[in-house]
């Protein structure tokens, strides 16, 4: 199996005051093509942190991270941005829509970013948007949508093109159970499909799509309530 | 009493023979609940004695395996009046996971959040197997029979988390 996300004794320190506090400490995962797994823990756990430096979006006190296989501690900002801008979808904890922006033109960004030209970038966010079911609001504003279809868009966004590393935390944040579903299942097929996902949640039912669940507790790993999938009955 | 009620609402729908009525239960509510085919036949025999369905003319000494039953009107109306009435809701207060886990949690000295993560783990599992299961039964009834089963182990693992995070509260008052 080929690894497309690689943490390797990852640690992460945060100053807060006096206090240092360890969000992550000595953390290894690997998440292969084809593979989706599920982050759990508590809130403080570390949950955001490991996702922001899987994305290469903070960046580990101590380890490393291999995306593709490249270590990300030795790219260049320059080097970074376009790794992320090709092989990472995101989809935040806290939506960060461009409120100035349709629905349309938010997923088409990171597309337009990478250089595609307008045009086809809003027919990869038309498509995009219509797997989410939102096929009828692209040319709706963030501020004329519920929660949920924010949401939609955002998912939309975080999936848009062809990604081979998703990264999401509580994409179902605002959705009832039965969209929720939905978008955890549409993570699975994109994985079934060749893509590898790390999906952070709080809700068992999501974490039941996952092939594995990596249980954090202060920052670590709690192998005891974690899942492989060697695991048996 | 569900097996009595899920037959007699099958023969709403059309008449039909035991071995049909057992696969079509099955199929609305999913393979997980397991039916053999013997509480079939003592069912229809019973719902037959009380008037509630009745065989196409049979032989009195056929059993109850070469019969085809349909129901009478007498099972319509009592079938109306189960749909009609709310099922009491089933709470186990005294499930062997709330008793392991106010023990640990009354005993000095054990480690609680082992207990409470290999229950994680475990639950975990069965939600995987669950929704693999779910899946394969998309779009049908009897995913909503998994579906069932899927809020249970949500349930479990929501209790876990209010556990854990009752116990971390504990601990950061005794250490105040
Ligand atoms: N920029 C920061 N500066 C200081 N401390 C931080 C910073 N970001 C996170 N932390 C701390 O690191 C720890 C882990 O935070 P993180 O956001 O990863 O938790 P989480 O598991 O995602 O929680 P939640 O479920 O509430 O989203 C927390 O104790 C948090 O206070
Ligand atoms: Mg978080």
């Amino acid at each position: 199996m080929t690894a497309i996300l690689e943490l390797l004794n990852v640690s992460r320190l945060f100053r807060q005051g006096s206090v240092e506090v360890a969000a992550l400490s000595e953390v290894s995962l690997s998440v292969a093509r084809g593979e989706l797994v599920a982050v759990m823990g508590p809130s403080g756990s570390g949950k955001s942190t490991l996702l922001n430096i899987a994305g290469g979006l903070d960046w580990p006190t101590s380890g490393t991270v291999f995306v593709d296989g490249t270590d990300l501690g030795g790219l260049s900002a320059a080097e970074l941005a376009g790794l992320r801008r090709g092989s990472l979808g995101y989809v935040f904890q806290e939506l960060n829509l461009v409120r100035s922006l349709t629905a349309a033109e938010n997923v088409a960004l990171p597309l337009e970013l990478d250089g595609r030209s307008a045009r086809e970038s809003r027919a990869e966010a038309i498509e995009s948007l219509r797997v989410v079911g939102m096929a009828d609001q692209v040319d709706r504003f963030p501020d004329e949508m519920s929660g949920g279809e924010q949401q939609r868009v955002a998912i939309a966004r975080g999936l848009v093109g062809t990604r081979r590393l998703l990264l999401a935390d509580e994409p179902t944040g605002a959705l009832d159970s039965a969209a929720g579903e939905e978008i955890v299942s549409l993570l699975r097929r994109r994985c079934d499909a060749g893509c590898a996902a790390l999906l952070v949640t709080h809700e068992a039912r999501y974490a039941g799509w996952a092939d594995r669940v990596v249980y954090l507790r202060d920052g670590a790993v709690v192998e005891r309530a974690s899942v492989s999938p060697d695991d048996d009955l | 009493m569900s097996v009595r009620y899920g037959l007699l609402g099958l023969l709403r729908l059309a008449p039909a023979h035991g071995y049909q009525l057992r696969t079509d239960l099955v199929d609305v509510t999913g393979a997980t609940w397991p039916l053999n085919i013997g509480q079939v036949y003592s069912t229809l025999q019973r719902l037959e004695r009380d008037g509630l369905i009745e065989a196409d003319d049979a032989d009195p000494a056929d059993g109850p395996e070469r019969r085809r039953y349909r129901i009478t009107q007498k099972g319509i109306s009592d079938l109306d009046g189960w749909l009609a009435e709310a099922v009491p809701h089933e709470n186990g207060p005294r499930s062997e996971l709330v008793i392991k886990v106010a023990i640990a949690m009354s005993v000095p000295g054990t480690d609680v959040r082992s207990v409470l993560d290999a229950q994680r783990a475990t639950t975990l599992m069965v939600l995987q197997q669950l929704t693999k299961t779910k899946r394969a039964a998309d779009g049908k009834l009897a995913a909503l029979a998994v579906e069932w089963m899927v809020l249970g182990a949500e349930a479990e693992i929501r209790w876990l988390d209010l556990c854990e995070a009752q116990l971390t509260k504990a601990e950061s008052r005794g250490s105040r």
